[in-house]
C-alpha cells in the first residue's frame, strides 16, 4: 500500500512542473511585465518610471529565466522564473498589490470556505443519491417521468437564479436569515444555512440525474438478477448491491473534488459576502491582482492532484479487483 | 439607403459553422444508418417541440448577426460616411424598440418612471409625482382608466395575428404533407392531429402555436409600451432579453468548434498509435484539466484582456473589439475545455483499432492518415456528436456566471449574464427592480432547456449504451418490483 501511494505521488510530480509552466507562460511570457504595469497604471499616461517602479515593488524587473549580470547561482535564482514560479513549491506566494502576505491571507480564509463548502457537499451527495435511489426504485413509473422532468427543468435553471431567488424569498420577504455577512463561532450557523440550502437545491437536478444513470447500468446486470431471483426485497437489492457496486463510478466523480472544497465557491461566497477564497478570488480578479490569481490557479490545481491520487486510493479501497501494483 | 456591410469575425465562424450543419444534413439523408438516428430523435414529442423554440431562438441569433454599418446623411464630395456605430438586421427590424428609450427605470407595462420626480406644474408650483414616460403608454390621455381597454385591444389584436399565422404555418404544412405521401389535406390533419406521424408535426405545431400566441401579443404591446420595462439608462429590456440570444448561441456553438479539432485530432492519435504519443497527449489533457476550471478561464481572460486594452489600434469600432472578446472567450472556453471529450475518443480508439476491419485495413497496405481518417473517425462521430449537443446548455449557462464574474464577455456586449449583472445591483432597492432579472432569467431557462431536451433526444438516439437503458424501461416490469 506505501510503495503504491508513493507511486501515484511520484506520477503526480511531473503534472504538478506542468501546471507550473502553464501559469508562468500564461502570466509572464503572453503578457510582458510591462504590458501588464501599463494596464493597471492606465494606458495613455503613463511614464516609464512609473512602470519601472511598479516592477520594482512587485519584483517583475528581473530577466524571466537568465540573469548575465548576476554571480554564480544569482544567475539562475534572481530571475523572474525562479523567484516567483519556483518559489510557489514552497507556499511562497509573494504578496497582494496591497502587500499582505498571500499565503497568510490563503490559510486564515480557508476556514469560512470550508465552512460552506464542506455541508454543502455532504448534504447534497446524500439528497442526490437518495433521490436518484428513489427514481430508480420506481423506475418507468409516472414519478420516475416527472423525477426526471423536473431534474432536467432544474438543471436548465441558472445557479445565479437559486441563489438571487434565495435570498429573496428566505432573507427578504421572510426574514428568517441575515441577507448576506459572515461570523465566527456559534453565530456562523445563521449565516451558513441558506447558502448551504441554495447549494444543495441547485446542485438536485444535475446529480440526481447523473446517479440514476449510473444505478440504471447497475441495475440491468446479472448478479441484479440473481439476487432478485434469491427472493430478496427490492430494497435489498438496491441498498445491499446495486449500491455497493454503483461505488466505484459514484468514488470517481466524488472523492477528486474533496480537495478542491477547500477553494470554495466564488459565486456563492461573493452573493453570500463570505470572507472565502473563493470571494478572495473574484476580488483579485476584479482588481486584477495577477499575483493572487497566479497564486490560487497553482493552489487549485495541487488540491486537485490530491483528489486523484486520493481516488486512485479509495479504488483499492472499495474494489477488491484493483490490485496494487 | 446605401450601407456598408461589417462582417465581424463571430458572424463569419457562425454562418460557417451554419453552413457545415447544412451540407451535413445533405451527407445525412444519403446514409441510412445515420438518418435511423435523426428518424428515433425526430419522433419525439419533446425533441420536437424543443427543436422549434430552438429554431426561433437561432432565427433570432442569425438576423442579428447579419452586421452594416448605416450610411450618414450629408457625405462630402461624392465621399460615403458610414455611422460609427454597427447595427444588425435584427436591430432595424425592432428599431422601435431600440430607439424608444426612456430616462431611467420604469416597471413592465407602465406608463410611468419608476421614481419620482420634482415637476413643475402649469401654475408655478413644484410637486414631487411619477412624470409620464416618453414613450410607454404615451399615446394614451389617462394612462390608469385607458390601460386596461388598450391592452386588451393589443393582446386580441395579437392573439388573431397568431391564430392567422399558425393557421397558415399548419395548412402549408399539411399541403406539402399531403401531396409528398399522395393523400388529400384532411387526411394529413387527422394523421397529425392523432399523433400519427413518423416526425412529431402535432408537438411542432402545437410548440410553434404557444410561441405564436406569446409573441404576436407581445409584439402588438412592444409597440407602444415596454412589456419588460425599462433598465437604468432607459433602454427596453425586452430588447435586451432579444439581443442576448446572439451572445448566448455564439458562445454555445463557436465553443464546440474550437474544441472539436483539438479533441478529435488529438483524441484519435493517443488511441490509434498509443506508445509516447499516448503518454504525451494524456500529459498534456491531465495537467489541462487539473487547473480548476473557472480558475484557468479567468487567468486566461485577464491575460487577453491585457493584450486588448495594450493595442487599442487593432480595431476600428468599438464592437470590433466587444466581438474580439468574445471570440476569444469563446477560444479560451474551448481551449480549457476539450479534456473530457478527448479522453472519450481516446478510449474509443483503443477499442476500435482492434477490430477486425481496422486489422483488414492495415493488411491491405492502407496508410496510417487514411485509416484513422475513414475507419475510425466515422465510428466516433456519435460520440462527438452527443457531446456538442450536451456542452451547448452547459455553455450558455457559464457565460451567465463568467460575466458575473468579471470574466466574461466585454460589458458592453449585450448578453445574459451582463444584464444579470447590471440588474443584481438593484435588488436592495425598496420597492425592488425585478424585470431586468426575471427576463433574463426566463429567456435563459428556455434556450437551456429546450437544448437540455433536444440533447437527450440525441443522446438517446445515438448513444449505444443508452439503448441498453432506455429498453427495460418500455419492457412489462418484472413481477415483485415495488
Amino acid at each position: 500500500m506505501f510503495a503504491y501511494v508513493v507511486r501515484r505521488v511520484l506520477y503526480a510530480i511531473p503534472i504538478v512542473i506542468g501546471v507550473n509552466l502553464i501559469t508562468f507562460a500564461l502570466f509572464f511570457v503572453v503578457n510582458t511585465p510591462d504590458d501588464m504595469a501599463r494596464m493597471q497604471l492606465g494606458i495613455k499616461r503613463v511614464t516609464p518610471e512609473a512602470i519601472h517602479k511598479w516592477k520594482a515593488e512587485r519584483g517583475y524587473d528581473k530577466p524571466l529565466f537568465y540573469d548575465g549580470q548576476a554571480e554564480g547561482r544569482d544567475k539562475f535564482t534572481n530571475t523572474i522564473f525562479f523567484t516567483k514560479s519556483i518559489r510557489m513549491f514552497v507556499f511562497d506566494f509573494g504578496r497582494e498589490d496591497n502587500g499582505r502576505d498571500i499565503a497568510n491571507e490563503i490559510s486564515t480564509r480557508m476556514v469560512p470556505s470550508l465552512a460552506i463548502a464542506l455541508p454543502t457537499f455532504i448534504l447534497s451527495l446524500l439528497v442526490t443519491i437518495s433521490f436518484a435511489l428513489l427514481l430508480v426504485l420506481f423506475r418507468a413509473t409516472y414519478l420516475d417521468f416527472w423525477g426526471v422532468v423536473l431534474c432536467v427543468a432544474m438543471m436548465s435553471v441558472s445557479s445565479l437564479f437559486y441563489i438571487i431567488g434565495g435570498q429573496f424569498l428566505v432573507a427578504k420577504l421572510w426574514n428568517l436569515v441575515p441577507i448576506s455577512g459572515y461570523a465566527n463561532g456559534l453565530d456562523a450557523p445563521r449565516f451558513l444555512i441558506l447558502p448551504v440550502v441554495v447549494g444543495i437545491i441547485g446542485g438536485i437536478g444535475a446529480g440526481t440525474r447523473w446517479y440514476r444513470t449510473i444505478f440504471l447500468e447497475e441495475i440491468n446486470r446479472d448478479y441484479v438478477r440473481t439476487a432478485r431471483a434469491k427472493g430478496l426485497s427490492e430494497l435489498r437489492v438496491m441498498f445491499g448491491h446495486v449500491l455497493k457496486n454503483a461505488m466505484i463510478p459514484i468514488l470517481t466523480g466524488v472523492v477528486v473534488v474533496i480537495p478542491t472544497l477547500f477553494l470554495g465557491s466564488l459565486i456563492t461566497e461573493s452573493f453570500f459576502g463570505i470572507p472565502g477564497l473563493g470571494s478572495y478570488t473574484i476580488d483579485a480578479i476584479n482588481s486584477q491582482d495577477f499575483a493572487v490569481v497566479r497564486a490560487m490557479v497553482f493552489i487549485g490545481s495541487v488540491l486537485y492532484i490530491i483528489g486523484l491520487i486520493l481516488t486512485d486510493i479509495s479504488y483499492t479501497l472499495v474494489d477488491p479487483r484493483v490490485r496494487l501494483q | 439607403m446605401p450601407i456598408l456591410p461589417v462582417v465581424l469575425w463571430t458572424d463569419l465562424l457562425l454562418f460557417a459553422l451554419i453552413g457545415v450543419a447544412i451540407a451535413a444534413a445533405f451527407y445525412v439523408r444519403g446514409q441510412p444508418h445515420l438518418l435511423a438516428g435523426w428518424r428515433g430523435v425526430a419522433a419525439g414529442g419533446a425533441a420536437m417541440s424543443a427543436l422549434t423554440v430552438l429554431t426561433a431562438f437561432v432565427a433570432v441569433g442569425v438576423l442579428d448577426s447579419i452586421h452594416f454599418r448605416a450610411e450618414l446623411g450629408g457625405s462630402k464630395g461624392g465621399e460615403h460616411r458610414y455611422a460609427v456605430e454597427v447595427t444588425s438586421l435584427f436591430d432595424v427590424m425592432v428599431s422601435g424598440l431600440r430607439a424608444r428609450t426612456e430616462k431611467t427605470y420604469s416597471a413592465p407595462l407602465s406608463a410611468q418612471l419608476f421614481s419620482r420626480e420634482s415637476v413643475e406644474r402649469a401654475d408655478g408650483t413644484q410637486s414631487r409625482e411619477f412624470p409620464r414616460l416618453r414613450h410607454g403608454g404615451a399615446h394614451l390621455k389617462d394612462p390608469q382608466s385607458e390601460a386596461g381597454a388598450d391592452f386588451a385591444g393589443r393582446v386580441l389584436r395579437g392573439s388573431a395575428l397568431a391564430l392567422v399565422l399558425w393557421l397558415a404555418v399548419g395548412g402549408f404544412l399539411a399541403a406539402a404533407l399531403a401531396r409528398r405521401h399522395g393523400v388529400t389535406a384532411s387526411e394529413v390533419w387527422r394523421d397529425i392531429w392523432r399523433g400519427d406521424t413518423s416526425v412529431a408535426w402535432r408537438a411542432m405545431l402545437v410548440s410553434a402555436g404557444l410561441l405564436l400566441a406569446v409573441a404576436c401579443p407581445v409584439s402588438m404591446l412592444a409597440e407602444a409600451w415596454h412589456v419588460f420595462g425599462t433598465d437604468k439608462v432607459g433602454q427596453d429590456v425586452l430588447y435586451q432579453t432579444l439581443k442576448s440570444i446572439r451572445t448566448a448561441l455564439v458562445i454555445g456553438t463557436l465553443t464546440t468548434l474550437v474544441t472539436l479539432p483539438i479533441a478529435v485530432g488529438l483524441g484519435i492519435l493517443a488511441g490509434y498509435f498509443g506508445g509516447w504519443v499516448d503518454d504525451v497527449i494524456q500529459y498534456i489533457y491531465t495537467t489541462l484539466n487539473s487547473i480548476p476550471g473557472v480558475l484557468l478561464i479567468a487567468a486566461s481572460v485577464l491575460m487577453m484582456q491585457v493584450v486588448i486594452d495594450t493595442h487599442p489600434d487593432w480595431f476600428a469600432t468599438s464592437a470590433e473589439r466587444a466581438d474580439a472578446r468574445l471570440l476569444a472567450l469563446c477560444l479560451i472556453l474551448g481551449v480549457t475545455s476539450w479534456t473530457g471529450l478527448c479522453r472519450l475518443l481516446r478510449g474509443e480508439t483503443l477499442k476500435l483499432r482492434e477490430l477486425d476491419y481496422v486489422l483488414a485495413a492495415r493488411a491491405f497496405g492502407v496508410s496510417q492518415a487514411r485509416i484513422m481518417a475513414r475507419h475510425i473517425l466515422p465510428n466516433l462521430m456519435h460520440i462527438v456528436l452527443i457531446s456538442v449537443v450536451m456542452d451547448f446548455s452547459g455553455l450558455v449557462l457559464a457565460e451567465a456566471v463568467l460575466s458575473y464574474v468579471g470574466v466574461g464577455v466585454d460589458p458592453s456586449t449585450i448578453s445574459f449574464g451582463t444584464m444579470i449583472n447590471s440588474a443584481r445591483m438593484e435588488l436592495s432597492r425598496e420597492p425592488m427592480v425585478w424585470w431586468s432579472l426575471l427576463a433574463a432569467f426566463v429567456f435563459m431557462f428556455l434556450l437551456v432547456l429546450s437544448a437540455n431536451l433536444f440533447a437527450d433526444a440525441v443522446r438517446d438516439a445515438f448513444d449505444p449504451r443508452m439503448q441498453s437503458l432506455v429498453r427495460p424501461r418500455r419492457a412489462p416490469r418484472p413481477a415483485g418490483a415495488a
